[in-house]
């Protein structure tokens, strides 16, 4: 080893240099990031910018070469991106409260751009993210409550985007979507105040349910006793004397030989059932 | 991880036979030393009170000493020079130190014509890293993505055997894409979604879905399963907004909302180029806030009350309608028989009901006209107390004579 050393002291360490000249000349450009050359301090040239109509394979991604010291290489992202809008309260024009969370997509497609106005990925974020609240926050304002349940909605989110679109462009990126994610009434008294009337609402359903059930039931006896009625009187319309008759005798069993030994019974001789007893007519 | 796995593999391999360390019972140094120390921390120990002149400081520069280790018999007094001995050339103290032919010294065997085995081992360490990194297996549910340099997509494997150029030059993420994924929302806790009447309900949902094109799936979103989540969210919120509470709550417009989440979901993932398949959403609870399910609950009592309510009216027309049947049925029966003897029938009615009722009743008949009849009603009332024996008030009199 010495030897080899001793004799090729100067080829080693030149190629020692070269190695790392050319190492830090080369850079590897993954599919996902394109990356702007800065030549002192100025962007000079983007390696796999985006373009949607480059199929991957062919988009420059892969080994690329810059030179050393001279030039640096900044990552940009090229993939769609998250802007994530944390629970904002925004305010109906009937002045109702509503808490919104929403995101929006966006991808860089001037990555350039994008270097010398906003620098890294984080801060565009910070300055898409008051634009985003203070759009939505307009855009819902101008909506009726209950419009921002419905799917108009669809409208104000188009709107929404585009403002923001116009704004992101500004730093090299799109916004491709923007949509609300959840929708929520606000803590504390707006809920409650759903509960309550969803509550309200229940116990007037389960009132009614009740009242309902008691008048068909009430119908249906009031019905069955007419029914009950018109059996009857078919029945007995028949001979009205006999029935009378037929119903006296019917209610004397009933009321008198019930008593069982109760009931005290006193005739005299003028008594039709006696006319027999006392010896014919 | 895949190349991680087999550098190891390489790794050990190469190591195998040539430890630095020699084989544990062979210790660290020659058999004169006599001590049977294996590891390299103890070999400068074990020399110290052997031999003089060399020396004895083991931290001392190697350099220095060199000319005077190789020729006297002196053990190896620090690290470097153990590599040194047992390094892959082979040791070079064959003739001078106390390691003697059959000594516990590794040797590689001579090759034939006296040269290194060192050229074929690295060739075959060579061919085993260019086999192993080359060759890939994909199984039947899986894709491959192809990338030069860990960067440039160059193509996707489909299942089977591939060849690609050996690590580092092409590597290769193998993915599951066939394997159906579920992702579930809203499973802890409440979720609460405002619906179209502005009610809320609680409402968990999965989503099944799976990689559809591989490359979009790794390179066009910075985060997909996040953006899955976000979009399922927004979906299903968008879905719920336009459905009233009671169709989701009853399941009526259950159906609908999840085939509305997944055709949205699929539009708003193609749109962003996700290379995602939703395969479906199926709603796993659908419930009233808990805060107001008491409410929802009375609801069904309410229901049932009603239904007790009817049953319970149905029963009384029941018997009421039976009642009237049986009444009317004997009636016409008896007026059949009436009518084709009306006196007789009526006679016999008559009498047949007298003779009943009397022969329950006392009987008290005022025979001579014209006889103040004594009526004794006290003794009456005494009797009829007798036989039941109870000092309960008697009913009134008054019934008594009642019917006549």
């Amino acid at each position: 080893m010495e030897n080899i050393w001793q004799t090729h002291k100067l080829t080693i360490i030149a190629l020692i240099v070269l190695a790392l000249a050319a190492i830090s000349s080369i850079v590897i450009v993954p599919e996902t990031q394109q990356a702007v050359v800065i030549r002192t301090g100025e962007p000079d040239r983007v390696i796999n910018r985006f373009d949607p109509n480059e199929p991957y394979g062919s988009t420059g991604a892969g080994l690329a070469f810059r030179i050393p010291l001279v030039e640096r290489v900044q990552m940009v992202d090229r993939r769609i991106q998250d802007l994530d809008m944390e629970g904002e309260t925004v305010l109906s024009n009937d002045q109702q409260r509503l808490e919104v969370n929403a995101y929006a997509r966006f991808r860089i497609y001037d990555p350039v751009l994008f270097v010398e106005r906003a620098g890294s990925e984080q801060l565009l974020r910070n300055q898409l993210e008051p634009i985003l609240t203070s759009v939505l926050r307009q855009e819902l304002g101008r909506r009726t409550f209950a419009s921002l349940l419905t799917p108009e909605r669809g409208t104000a989110m188009t709107n929404i985007r585009d403002a923001l679109d116009r704004q992101a462009r500004q730093y090299g990126a799109q916004v491709l979507d923007v949509r609300i994610k959840r929708a929520d009434l606000p803590q504390g008294t707006p809920l409650q105040a759903a509960f309550t009337r969803m509550e309200s609402d229940r116990q007037e359903e389960a009132e009614t349910i009740r009242a309902g059930g008691r008048r068909d039931a009430q119908i249906i006896r009031a019905e069955s006793e007419a029914d009950a009625a018109r059996i009857y009187a078919d029945a007995y319309g028949k001979d009205p004397e006999f029935y009378d008759f037929y119903r006296a005798m019917q209610s004397y069993r009933t009321t008198f030989q019930s008593g069982e030994g109760q009931s005290s019974i006193i005739m005299d001789n003028s008594n039709e059932y006696l006319r027999q007893f006392r010896g014919g007519r | 991880m895949r190349i991680l796995d087999g550098f190891g593999r390489r790794a050990v391999l190469a190591m195998a036979g040539r430890n630095p360390w020699g084989r544990p019972s062979g210790g660290g140094g020659d058999s004169s030393s006599g001590a049977g120390d294996g590891s390299g921390d103890d070999a400068p120990k074990a020399d110290k009170p052997s031999r003089s002149g060399g020396p004895k400081n083991p931290w001392l520069p190697p350099g220095s000493g060199s000319s005077g280790t190789r020729g006297g018999p002196r053990r190896p007094t620090n690290i470097e020079d153990i590599f040194k001995n047992r390094g892959p050339e082979g040791p070079r103290r064959i003739g001078g130190g106390g390691g003697g032919p059959g000594g516990p010294n590794f040797r590689m065997p001579q090759r034939a014509g006296g040269k290194s085995w060192a050229p074929i081992i690295i060739g075959a360490v060579v061919a085993l890293w260019v086999v192993l990194t080359s060759i890939h297996f994909v199984q039947p549910r899986e894709q491959g993505l192809v990338t030069w340099f860990g960067s440039k997509y160059s193509h996707t494997m489909s299942p089977g055997t591939n060849f690609t150029l050996p690590w580092p030059i092409q590597s290769v993420d193998v993915q599951d894409v066939s394997e159906i994924r579920t992702e579930t929302i809203g499973n802890d806790g409440e979720n609460l979604i405002l619906t179209g009447d502005q009610n809320l309900v609680d409402l968990s949902y999965i989503v099944r879905w799976n990689v559809k094109d591989l490359v979009q799936y790794r390179f066009e979103l910075a985060d997909p399963q996040d953006t899955l989540r976000e979009v399922g969210e927004a979906a299903m919120r968008a879905a719920v907004a336009e459905t009233e509470l009671d169709r989701v709550l009853s399941g009526e417009g259950r159906e609908q909302v999840e085939s509305r989440v997944r055709t949205r979901m699929q539009e708003i993932l193609d749109a962003y180029g996700a290379g995602i398949a939703v395969q479906g959403v199926e709603i796993a609870r659908t419930e009233a806030p808990q805060q107001v399910i008491e409410a929802f609950n009375d609801v069904l009592a309410a229901r049932q009350d009603r239904e007790r309510n009817l049953n319970e009216a149905r029963r009384y027309e029941q018997q009421l309608l039976a009642a009237a049947q049986g009444a009317a049925a004997e009636f016409n029966e008896i007026y059949e028989q009436y009518r084709l003897a009306p006196e007789v029938t009526r006679r016999r009615l008559y009498y047949e009901t007298m003779e009943s009722v009397l022969a329950n009743t006392d009987k008290t008949i005022v025979e001579a006209e014209g006889v103040t009849p004594y009526l004794p009603l006290p003794e009456i009332r005494r009797r009829a107390q007798q036989p039941s024996a109870s000092p309960a008030p008697s009913p009134a009199p008054g019934t008594t004579n009642g019917g006549q």
